[in-house]
């Protein structure tokens, strides 16, 4: 679907209109992203960041298949293999470097694409489907780093595929069967490095398969925008090309700019010092800790200390982490709030500003610190306090907030701040 | 329904969350946990000013030559370099001869067999060899040193928290432990193969200070003095080249691409400006 007044696709020679019939692919983007897509005239930087997450994704798989030329997915010289990419491979520290931090790039990109959701209710009908989606690649782009983490078979990818997987250990009765039966042995080694060779290949082309969902979805409404005001008139859309791909170029030079300045410069910032020791089964690092982009769900994991009656601790931990991702399945249920943007709910604005943010951050220092105190207590505060956002205090925000009136349309909230009048106290 | 499940579950997370929260402050209260010898006395790595901090720094060759020297001397007879080859010591500056002859002199032989009857044998490196081990397997290098395996060092200074900073000060970290230890750890102390040293994540090591002596290693005509402090310094560097051996077409190649991204951005800003100059002229 589109809106009827979006730009036909005209095939401008012989060749574009023998192809138009037979296989219309160029229609097919130009109706996608290109000048056939009409958008809000009004989004804000925060929308660059689909497009720079499906960038971030190339740039993982072009340096990825790269990558596998080289590497060695055997357990003896998966190490070895990764250093011969690093000395001895034409430009195979830069390949090895990017493709590390690419995944540091790609979770920013993506949390901060997550959060923009968060913040302009893009959850809310009719785009619930593009929110599932997402989380969806959300989940399995989660599966590929732990899994391409393992790789290297360094002292945290060993201990760090040790502790994940057993997780599923503290599922009662059947855990340590499924298990055994994840790593193929009863410690992670050759079997489990391999599988999680082949799985780390696959997902991300799975997760392309899910973008191509996820866009499609998007489309049938079309983009969500800053007001949360639906488009009502051609006036207010632009094209999204050139428009749009003007604006998104401007993001992607600031990614590459953030990025090189990670790969050429802290190459090893935002990795940890173990994961250059070769994986040892017989000695165990001091405080195993998972990437940065999992901080936030580890602290949640180990802030269940004590046992509630006959259910473990630990397994009360691994059951609040999943349910802290999987809870944001049922957002748009959870929020019923008609109005989408948060510029127009006061007090939505406070909690996820003074709320849920915060409690995001500290979590996520709280998962990279020791489990000592005072980590541990404030984990669990913060840890509860997530819980509640999501499941207590956003339903009864949406009942009992007054929201501020909305712009008739997205045109009106436009001018109204070109002119300096603003109708709306919009922020 | 969904609410009323959802309101049910936050009740529970967030409540039992509260509950082990005010549990552990308890408990905490009531019984702090005991302060251990490494929270007290373990130290950070000392600032060093090497050539190649900063972001347009490069290895300095004269001191990574020496490096080498006091590695080859010093850290060699235990400590082995698996990841380096001799031919990529060209980078520090030797001709090929000079390779060749760091190679025949090499202290340890590279296994081999005899041609003849296929036993097992050693021979003198060649410049495509990985520097040879010390030792020929684990079970030797165990045996040899209290039990205690010296670590490989090829990665060393990635391999720690501020890596090249971290071996200089564990090379000149060594002391005496002090009086302090003894009264309040007496269990933290230097047990008889074991020697105290701040830096060491745990306070003692096996190692005992291998940089003990000015003037330990002969350096050449214009080096500056081999004090202990200068041969640690130099042997951090040369371990932070064995690390990262690409640290400088890395840092060449970023100036180049920074410099390009932001006459990049400055273009796209350009080109966004100008596509929407009519729409923002509509306003």
């Amino acid at each position: 679907m589109s809106f009827p007044w979006a730009n036909e696709y005209k095939p401008s020679n012989a060749f574009t209109r023998y192809l138009d019939e037979r296989l219309p692919l160029p229609r097919f983007v130009y109706n996608a992203v290109g000048a056939g897509y009409p958008v809000p005239r009004n989004l804000n930087y925060f929308w660059n960041f689909g497009v720079l997450a499906g960038v971030a994704l190339m740039v993982q798989i072009v340096t990825g298949i790269v990558l596998a030329m080289h590497y060695a997915a055997e357990g003896t010289i998966a190490f070895a293999s990764v250093e011969h990419i690093m000395r001895d491979v034409n430009a195979g520290w830069f390949i090895r470097y990017a493709h590390a931090n690419g995944a540091s790039m790609f979770f920013i990109v993506v949390y901060t694409h997550i959060f923009r959701g968060l913040f302009y209710g893009s959850y809310k009908p009719p785009r619930e489907m593009v929110w599932h989606l997402g989380l969806v690649i959300f989940l399995l782009m989660m599966a590929t780093a732990f899994m391409g983490y393992v790789l290297p078979w360094g002292q945290m990818s060993f201990w760090g595929a040790k502790v994940i997987t057993g997780l599923f250990g503290a599922i009662p009765l059947v855990g340590e069967p499924i298990q055994t039966w994840l790593l193929g042995g009863f410690a992670p080694d050759n079997a489990a490095l391999n599988r999680f060779f082949s799985l780390h290949y696959l997902l991300p082309f799975v997760i392309l398969g899910v973008i191509i969902l996820h866009i499609w979805a998007l489309h049938i409404p079309g983009s969500s925008n800053p007001t949360g005001v639906e488009v009502k008139s051609e006036q207010d859309t632009v094209p999204f090309h050139p428009y749009y791909t003007a604006k998104d170029g401007v993001g992607v030079a600031a990614f590459f700019l953030l990025f090189a300045s990670l790969v050429f410069f802290a190459p090893n910032m935002l990795g940890h010092p173990d994961n250059y020791i070769p994986a040892n089964p017989m000695s165990t690092p001091a405080h195993i800790v998972p990437e940065w982009y999992f901080w936030p769900f580890y602290a949640i994991l180990r802030a269940f200390t004590v046992d509630f009656f006959f259910i473990p601790a630990k397994l009360l931990g691994v059951l609040a982490m999943f349910a802290s991702i999987l809870l944001l399945f049922f957002l748009p249920w959870l929020d019923t709030s008609a109005v989408r943007s948060g510029h127009y709910r006061p007090l939505f604005r406070k909690f996820f500003w003074f709320g849920l943010v915060p409690c995001v951050i500290i979590l996520a220092w709280c998962g990279g610190a020791p489990a000592e105190e005072p980590y541990v207590i404030i984990s669990q505060i913060a840890s509860a306090y997530y819980f509640a956002h999501f499941l207590i205090i956003l339903p009864i925000i949406a009942r009992v907030e007054t929201p501020k009136p909305l712009p008739n349309s997205i045109t009106e909230a436009v001018l109204a701040n070109h002119a300096g009048t603003k109708l709306q106290p919009a922020e | 329904m969904i609410r009323i499940g959802a309101f049910l579950v936050g009740l529970f997370f967030a409540g039992w969350l509260v509950v082990s929260a005010v549990m552990g402050a308890f408990a905490f209260v009531s019984e702090p946990p005991a302060k251990t010898a490494e929270k007290v006395f373990h130290k950070y790595p000392k600032d060093v000013d090497f050539s190649f901090n900063g972001p347009l720094g490069k290895y300095d060759r004269a001191q990574l030559q020496r490096g080498l020297q006091v590695f080859r001397e010093v850290c060699a007879a235990c400590h082995s370099l698996h990841y380096v080859s001799f031919r990529d010591f060209a980078q520090l500056g030797y001709s090929e001869g000079q390779v060749k002859t760091i190679a025949q002199e090499w202290p340890a032989e590279t296994p081999s067999i005899n041609p003849d009857t296929g036993e097992a044998t050693t021979r003198k490196p060649i410049p495509t060899d990985k520097i040879p081990a010390p030792y020929a397997n684990d079970v030797a290098a165990r045996a040899a040193n209290n039990n205690a395996i010296p670590p490989d060092l090829s990665l060393m200074t990635k391999a720690r928290h501020d890596g090249s900073a971290y071996v200089y000060s564990l090379l000149t970290g060594y002391q005496n432990p002090p009086a302090e230890l003894a009264k309040k750890f007496p269990e933290a102390m230097p047990g008889k193969t074991t020697h105290y040293n701040p830096y060491f994540a745990n306070l003692n090591l096996a190692m005992a200070a291998p940089l003990h002596t000015d003037g330990q290693v002969t350096y050449g005509e214009g080096a500056p003095k081999p004090t202990v402090n200068q041969m640690a310094k130099d042997v951090a560097a040369f371990l932070t080249w064995t690390a990262e051996p690409k640290l400088e077409q890395r840092k060449r190649a970023g100036t180049a691409a920074v410099i390009f991204l932001l006459v990049f951005l400055g273009l796209c800003i350009g080109a966004y400006k100008n596509i929407w100059a009519d729409k923002k002229a509509q306003a």
